[in-house]
């Protein structure tokens, strides 16, 4: 395992180049059969046919692996898995299952390829393939990058596909009939007298057989639940407050533990005294833990005031202490030497730059908090000999490594319950607070220890999204974009993650250029480059990651060109369009929108189209500029998954997305001052609420040749779509981030 | 202190000033109220307090005092849906779904003082609870929806 460990990390670490001459070998790993985690605790007479299906004599038990924060994919997963097992909702229980290297996501690797996602070629969905061995290797176990239905898709109903062949199969032989004249209904075999053996009675008789991996994937026509509206596992108890978050989670004998971080990630605390908080009731103890110090009380609100009553004192942030320094960094990152990659260099950039009339403009894109709803919480309890963890995380694979690089205790010895989340937009990929309840679970073995963060420690630690400025520039002619040069410099936001993750990301960081450099169109000069900024403020993935900066910045702009060429945004954009799916989009959202048709004086429509995770995605927005500021009337939204799996909940990701992109855009950024956040609660960071919210029309087109995940593409083309409606309503262009700096809104 | 909480007397022992919203979750194992701002930004943690909907964060102990309290966990169960809470299922309202007992308490109390709100009504009312997922085009049509639905009976 050590070697296995060692390889497979250093063919990560040395990325794509590596990847060609580590296959072989990876080939030959990737194809060993990893071990199916059911089997580790199976009971006589309980059943597993792969890691997503376990049956015993009372209860057929699906694994769905993937972290659901909102998304709904554990009902996609469970639907995956009964459409081919022939299971109804209400006929199966759902669990998150145990951290295994059999739920590698091999989605997520082939979203780090270097390829756009709509090159289907055969180096780039080689090289995706080469990617998703790797991870399998690593045992990667991830939920993020809108991967979730890519990786599922054929993997889940393969699973249910060999349970049902294989409970087919005892079938088959407990009553002596071919498994041809077997069918399967809803939780049963069939005879062909018509009898129905529920496949908990062919448990036993199935747990005796090697599963049946020979097994045909249905036809499309033939699905049952795929494409349908479902009532989604987790609506009843998150309509009647019964479903359990981490957060609601208690453990026999449980402290309640509340955390007083660094501020400005110093790494030192200068002086505290706690004197005041040890005499509060309720309060045992203070503990110092690596990024400051923890109260431990009896009660949840005790903790957190005994926690602000600490007086602190904390060293100096290694980041500028004010904006000014973060831009001043960002200005000073367009240079040769910090050029991260040029993605994109099509025509004679510099040719046509030196010829024409050349529109030049600059962009900002701010931090952002993820702040979702539910705080950030854990509970752990350590002993000798075990770690026990209670909380929601999108990867439990690598969280077994760091709490073992915490406690010293093996992975083996680390359990972890994977919980529902209360939203996370990139947070639950952190792993502080956890490792920060395990050092306080550590310095009181025995006792469980349940660490809820109050609202503004999960502000202040938050790990935001990315600043980002661009720099562009281009010329138009005869009526049509001609040339377009976008430079974007930013900290590279998977160095900063992905380090705290212990997993070193050499190479280009390629969210800095997402949304930008891979949309495709065929503009005849086409020039984007990438420059690394120094590491500033810490930084993680936010809803989306690169593309909500970077798509802001590269529509913005290709909006100026066509205006600046006299053309209509919606045609342009369709007549540069070379990738069919693509255009497809555009299409349909200038039909649904009806572009081009009769608007008040004071009324602007914009569009804006983003390829991220794959997904072509095309806004409309219309807004009204009234006396009291601009209205959003209207949105319109097209979008190719390539197969909706449940229209219901497409929609409802969808128009989540668009409001979370416009909310944000509108609204909410976060600022340093003397190295702290100054946004410490919602009042100063809302993004939108429901007296904003425009309606929504939604479409989703079923194109694309892969299965694609929905969570993050609507949100990248949000903003420019709605600061090219308010340039169109109002004259004025928008090139910052958040807009109500620069304009009022209703 | 003494509150009656979903109909049950429950006597507490605790600071004067600790909020509701602790009590509740804390101190009786109410854990369908939540936490999310303790500031009254956000809105999940609204309950009914004699009737209205409010802020738990905001309602110390001792004014709660002798108050009747209504949460999620009293409004309806699984099995036995209140109107609002069957048209969040029929509208599969929720994402994340950590902001939706607030919501719905908030939905309910506006229905209560509105039956037939416009949807400016529904706007001003439901705009102090936050849903970070963007749910807000579904809480509207389940609120028309409970409402029709109300005027039927």
């Amino acid at each position: 395992m050590g070697r296995l460990r060692t390889i497979a990390r250093r063919t990560f670490l040395f990325g794509s180049v590596a990847i060609a001459g580590g296959v072989a070998f990876g080939t030959y790993l990737v194809k060993r059969d990893i071990p199916n985690p059911l089997e580790d605790d199976l009971a006589a007479g309980e059943a597993t046919f792969n890691p997503w299906v376990k049956i015993d004599g009372q209860t057929i038990t699906l694994i769905t692996p993937h972290s659901d924060k909102g998304q709904g994919v554990v009902s996609a997963q469970a639907a995956l898995i009964a459409e081919e097992l022939d299971l109804d909702f209400g006929q199966f229980k759902v669990s998150f299952g145990a951290p295994s290297p059999a739920y590698w996501n091999t989605a997520m690797a082939s979203e780090g390829a270097p390829f756009k996602s709509t090159d289907q070629s055969f180096a780039a969905e080689t090289t995706r393939s080469m990617m998703g061995g790797l991870m399998k290797v690593i045992g990667l176990q991830g939920t993020g990058g809108s991967t979730s239905m890519a990786d599922s898709f054929d993997k889940l109903r393969y699973a249910g596909a060999v349970a049902r062949e294989t409970l087919k199969l005892a079938a088959s032989q407990q009553h002596g009939v071919p498994v041809a004249e077997l069918k399967t209904k809803s939780g049963a075999v069939i005879l062909p007298d018509g009898t129905e053996i529920p496949y908990t009675a062919l448990a036993n008789a199935a747990a005796a057989l090697d599963p049946v991996e020979d097994v045909t994937l249905r036809d499309p026509s033939m699905w049952r639940l795929i494409g349908k509206p479902m009532e989604r596992l987790d609506i009843v108890g998150k309509s009647t407050g019964t479903l359990d978050y981490g957060i609601d989670l208690s453990v026999d004998g449980m402290v309640h533990a509340a955390v007083r971080l660094d501020p400005c990630r110093s790494g030192e605390i200068v002086s505290y005294d706690a004197s005041a908080a040890r005499a509060m009731r309720g309060v045992s103890d203070v503990l110092e833990i690596t990024d400051g110090l923890a109260v431990i009380a009896d009660n949840t609100w005790r903790a957190i005031q005994a926690a602000n009553a600490i007086d602190v004192t904390w060293g100096n942030p290694p980041y500028p202490p004010a904006m000014d320094g973060h831009w001043d960094a960002l200005a000073a990152s367009f240079n040769p030497d910090q050029l991260d990659r040029q993605w994109r260099d099509d025509g004679d950039v510099d040719g046509a730059l030196a010829s024409g009339s050349v529109v030049e403009a600059e962009y900002r894109s701010p931090y952002v908090a993820h702040a979702p709803l539910e705080p950030l919480n854990a509970i752990v309890v350590v002993t000798d000999d075990t770690v026990e963890i209670w909380t929601g995380h999108q990867m439990p694979r690598q969280l077994l490594t760091i709490i073992s690089g915490v406690t010293g205790h093996d992975e083996a010895q680390i359990t972890f319950h994977n919980q529902f989340i209360g939203g996370s937009f990139g947070h639950r990929l952190e792993f502080e607070y956890i490792k920060q309840a395990a050092e306080i679970a550590n310095q009181m073995r025995g006792t469980p220890v349940k660490l809820t963060y109050s609202r503004e420690e999960d502000f202040a630690q938050d790990f935001p999204r990315h600043i980002a400025m661009g720099r562009a520039k281009g010329t138009v002619s005869n009526g049509q974009v001609e040339t377009i040069d976008v430079a974007i410099a930013a900290p590279s936001v998977m160095s900063s993650q992905m380090a705290r993750a212990g997993i070193p990301v050499p190479g280009p960081d390629m969210q800095i250029a997402a949304g930008a450099w891979n949309n495709p169109y065929a503009i005849p000069n086409y020039r984007m480059s990438a420059y690394r900024a120094p590491e500033l403020a810490p930084t993680s993935s936010w809803r989306a990651v690169g593309a909500p900066a970077a798509g802001f910045i590269f529509d913005s702009f290709l909006d100026e060109l066509i205006h600046a060429a006299g053309a209509d945004p919606m045609a342009e954009r369709i007549r540069l369009i070379d990738h069919d799916v693509s255009r497809k989009v555009l299409e349909a959202v200038a039909d649904m929108s009806s572009w081009g048709g009769e608007l008040a004086p004071n009324q602007g429509r914009g569009v804006a189209f983003v390829e991220s995770f794959g997904v072509p995605t095309a806004e409309v927005v219309q807004v009204t500029a009234t006396d009291a500021g601009i209205r959003l009337d209207k949105v319109w939204v097209a979008c190719d998954v390539g197969t909706v799996i449940d229209p219901v909940n497409f929609e409802n990701l969808v128009q989540g997305g668009v409001i979370f992109g416009l909310g944000h855009a509108i609204n909410s950024e976060i600022t340093y001052a003397d190295g702290m956040a100054e946004q410490t609660n919602y009042h100063a960071h809302e993004a939108m609420r429901m007296y904003q919210c425009p309606e929504i029309i939604v479409k989703g087109l079923e194109n694309n040749s892969h299965v694609r995940g929905i969570g993050e593409p609507p949100v990248p083309p949000a903003a420019p779509a709605l600061a090219n409606a308010i340039f169109a309503a109002t004259g004025q262009r928008l090139r910052e981030m958040p807009f109500n700096k620069f304009i009022d809104f209703v | 202190m003494q509150i009656t909480v979903n109909g049950k007397i429950r006597d507490v022992d605790v600071e004067d000033d600790m909020p509701l919203l602790w009590v509740l979750r804390d101190e009786l194992g109410i854990t369908g109220v939540k936490y999310g701002c303790g500031i009254a930004q956000c809105g999940a943690c609204t309950v009914q307090m004699d009737g209205l909907a409010v802020r738990s964060c905001q309602v110390t102990a001792a004014s709660a005092d002798g108050a009747d309290i209504t949460t999620i966990e009293g409004l309806g169960t699984p099995d036995a849906l209140h109107v609002m809470q069957a048209a969040w299922v029929e509208h599969q309202v929720a994402q994340c779904g950590y902001c939706q007992s607030g919501q719905i308490m908030q939905a309910v109390t506006l229905l209560d003082t509105n039956p037939d709100p416009t949807d400016d009504d529904i706007d001003a009312v439901m705009s102090g609870n936050l849903c970070r997922c963007g749910t807000y085009p579904r809480i509207r049509a389940a609120i028309k929806t409970a409402a029709a639905k109300m005027q039927e009976t």
